[in-house]
């Protein structure tokens, strides 16, 4: 049989961002997958280098506009570490409701594309719908609907505005209700279950082997969170539980991330029992010591690191970022290999692809 | 009186009217030529061509809209709404668009068979409106091998498509097109299988007689619920609408095996198959649904009700469901519908020879 190289991307429906997949296929059977990645490559890393410590929380939102809280509580987790500067504990709990709030409307995106990917344009709708709910309350944070620019070195912003616990709560009781109607047309849906249950299959032992984080991981059956594992903020002093799926699949990814979602709701819910009184900002000093410090977190895609390298000035030496999907992407010939052409959005669509934190 | 003799009558006196004036004005022979059967016969098929085409227009547009506004509702949306009433006219702000880009010839294209497929698919696809009768009144063709006919014309299009997708030199739409003919001829098997069962009960091949033994006895829905679920499912595939939009599959494909054509092209195969699909609902208010039988309301306007209630089913559809593979969708149609479609051709032949009906 011929075989035949096929790209899909850069500019493709399935890539979800700038990407190039090349992949092998003999008839519709792939045998091969090859990821290209470095379209979207903006010299992050190397920008960082001449901003000072607080000018680079607004470029660290840009990262991934899908989890912008992630990426500039990330930013600001390291450089804390760096600076030895302690946060308060309000602005800790407050952070946690943010990140979560933002976790829930990550994998709404997720989900709204998932629908599209496998021809379900309702689900699009549907899950956008709810995600907007969710960035009315960001927004109210901070003013802003995708790049927040709410963290700071010590503490966030401001506090939260007045009345936002009751609306926050009322939006979790609506969203949960929702999270159901979800399932009617994902979970109970027999053509969805006869696309994912079974498809692009990562083993746990792969997955381990190749770095792979955040739902692809636990989908897979594994039991690691950095939240649980290497906890920050308070995420110690709530009680919650990581989410797992032993069967491997796409299916069981899907199945992480709406369980994720539901345990979010969880944890915001008793961040705000918890949550004390106080100052939620302390001060910063303006130069860093001569060290380096690095600082992880579990973002709504997996395992985010951002390395840092002080010299004593007011601007980092050297930032380096792991980012999870640029290590999730290497595992994507595995999940391809011996699946349709067919499968290739159901597969792709289900490890939640975000570009600009890919290339940074 | 059907749409062809209508046809000539209005053109036998427009014809007249014209050829007396050329006579009046000394041109004998060139009136007399005018007034020849040959003639007329040939203003009578443009005449005709131009009749199937205006109503085949306005009810793809009419379905357009309402799959625009249907699905709309149930994305919890509004749907196309400012452009005419009720956004009404936004297809033919679509189409008026579709006219103004420019047609674009891949350069390793096999020209001919570019250019000749998408022909082939919006000829073929109009006549089928032309072999659907709406109305004991209205129609063009009465023929006795009417469905067969009909299924013929139906499956043209998997080999206008493939041809469409190999000359396009597209590696998507060569996968496209291949994937239309493997799922196009393999659902055409049950599509006609299903149909069996009807033709029976009725004893007749000809579209009226179905219609007109259904108002005799019931409308075949009832004793042959299998094949119309049988029919309605194959008959989605035939027409290429989520769930079974594999040929076209825009996550996987970016459009299948119509990557290639822009344009007007595009405007045209988007027309042809909703021209399709009307077909597809018109076959499926024939055999199941009592054809245009009805009371109090007039026979056409019942047929036209039946017909998009049918295709509200296809939108409800789309709505609801994701994508299947295409092995999963040969699966389905080698392994249970043509085990169920004989099935249903089995209870067919037990009410017949039963007398039942």
């Amino acid at each position: 049989m011929a075989e035949m190289w096929i790209n899909m991307g850069p500019q493709h429906p399935m890539t979800h961002g700038l990407w190039n997949l090349r992949v092998k296929v003999d008839g519709e059977t792939i045998v091969d997958a090859e990821p290209v990645v470095g379209y979207l490559h903006r010299g992050w890393e190397k920008l960082t280098e001449n901003r000072m410590y607080p000018q680079i929380i607004p470029m660290s939102d840009r990262l991934c506009y899908g989890a912008s809280m992630s990426w500039s509580h990330l930013y600001c987790l390291a450089v804390e570490e760096l600076m030895d500067v302690e946060v308060p504990e309000r602005a800790e709990y407050i952070r946690v409701i943010v990140l979560e709030l933002q976790r829930i409307a990550s994998h709404l995106m997720w989900l709204a594309a998932y629908g599209t990917d496998l021809g379900l344009l309702t689900g699009f709708v549907y899950a956008m719908r709810e995600r907007e709910l969710f960035l009315d309350l960001l927004q109210s944070v901070s003013g802003a609907r995708m790049t927040y620019n709410y963290m700071r070195i010590g503490g966030v912003r401001n506090d939260l505005p007045p009345n936002f616990e009751r609306d926050c709560l009322r939006t979790l009781d609506f969203f949960e209700k929702k999270l159901d109607e979800y399932e009617q047309i994902y979970d109970k849906s027999a053509i969805f279950r006869l696309r994912t249950e079974g498809v692009g299959i990562l083993k746990a032992a792969d997955a381990i082997n190749l770095g792979v984080t955040g739902p692809s991981l636990r989908g897979s059956g594994v039991r690691i969170d950095i939240r649980d594992h290497d906890p920050y903020s308070v995420y110690d002093e709530l009680d919650w539980d990581i989410c797992t799926h032993p069967d491997c699949d796409c299916y069981a990814r899907y199945k992480v991330r709406m369980d994720e979602m539901r345990m979010s709701c969880h944890i915001i819910r008793e961040a705000f029992k918890k949550m004390p009184d106080g100052p939620v900002r302390v001060k910063a000093p303006r130069h860093a010591p001569k060290r380096t410090a690095f600082a992880r977190v579990e973002d709504p895609r997996g395992e985010a690191l951002m390395y840092v390298i002080g010299d004593g000035t007011d601007k980092p030496f050297r930032l380096k970022v792991r980012s999870p999907i640029f290590v999730t992407v290497s595992a994507v010939p595995i999940m391809l290999k011996g699946y349709k052409v067919a499968d290739v959005p159901a597969i792709m669509g289900s490890v939640d692809m975000c570009l600009g934190e890919t290339d940074r | 009186m059907d749409i062809y003799g209508f046809t000539e009558m209005i053109v036998d006196w427009l014809v007249g009217i014209i050829s007396y004036f050329i006579d009046w004005l000394g041109f004998h022979r060139f009136a007399s030529w005018l007034e020849s059967q040959s003639v007329i016969d040939f203003l009578t098929i443009l005449g005709v061509a131009l009749i199937l085409f205006i109503v085949g227009f306005l009810i793809a547009i009419t379905m357009i809209w309402q799959e625009r506004k249907t699905l709309g509702r149930l994305m919890d949306r509004r749907g196309a709404m400012v452009v005419g009433p009720a956004g009404y006219f936004q297809n033919i702000a679509d189409g008026l668009k579709t006219f103004l880009k420019e047609i674009i010839i891949p350069e390793k294209a096999d020209k001919k068979g570019y250019n000749w497929s998408p022909i082939i698919i919006i000829g073929s696809s109009i006549l089928l409106i032309g072999l659907i009768p709406i109305s004991e009144r209205f129609y063009l063709a009465d023929l006795d091998g009417g469905l067969i006919f009909l299924f013929a014309i139906f499956s043209i299009t998997p080999f206008a498509i493939l041809i469409g997708g190999w000359a396009s030199n597209n590696k998507y739409s060569l996968i496209g097109g291949m994937r239309s003919a493997a799922q196009l001829i393999s659902y055409e098997v049950p599509l006609l299988l299903s149909i069996v069962g009807v033709v029976i009960l009725a004893g007749s091949l000809n579209l009226s007689d179905i219609v007109r033994a259904q108002q005799e006895s019931i409308w075949f829905v009832i004793p042959q619920f299998i094949g119309f679920v049988i029919f309605l499912i194959t008959i989605v595939a035939e027409v290429e609408r989520i769930p079974f939009d594999l040929p076209e599959a825009e996550a996987e494909l970016v459009e299948g095996w119509w990557t290639e054509y822009g344009g007007m092209r595009f405007g045209l195969l988007m027309l042809a198959e909703y021209f399709r699909g009307y077909a597809g609902a018109a076959v499926g208010v024939l055999l199941f649904l009592g054809g245009w039988n009805g009371p109090i309301l007039p026979p056409e306007i019942w047929f036209l009700i039946k017909v998009f209630i049918v295709f509200f089913v296809f939108i409800w559809i789309r709505g609801s469901l994701t994508r299947v593979r295409i092995d999963q969708i040969l699966n389905i149609g080698w392994k249970r519908l043509i085990p169920l479609s004989l099935i249903n051709i089995l209870i067919a032949v037990l009410i017949k020879s039963m007398g039942w009906l």
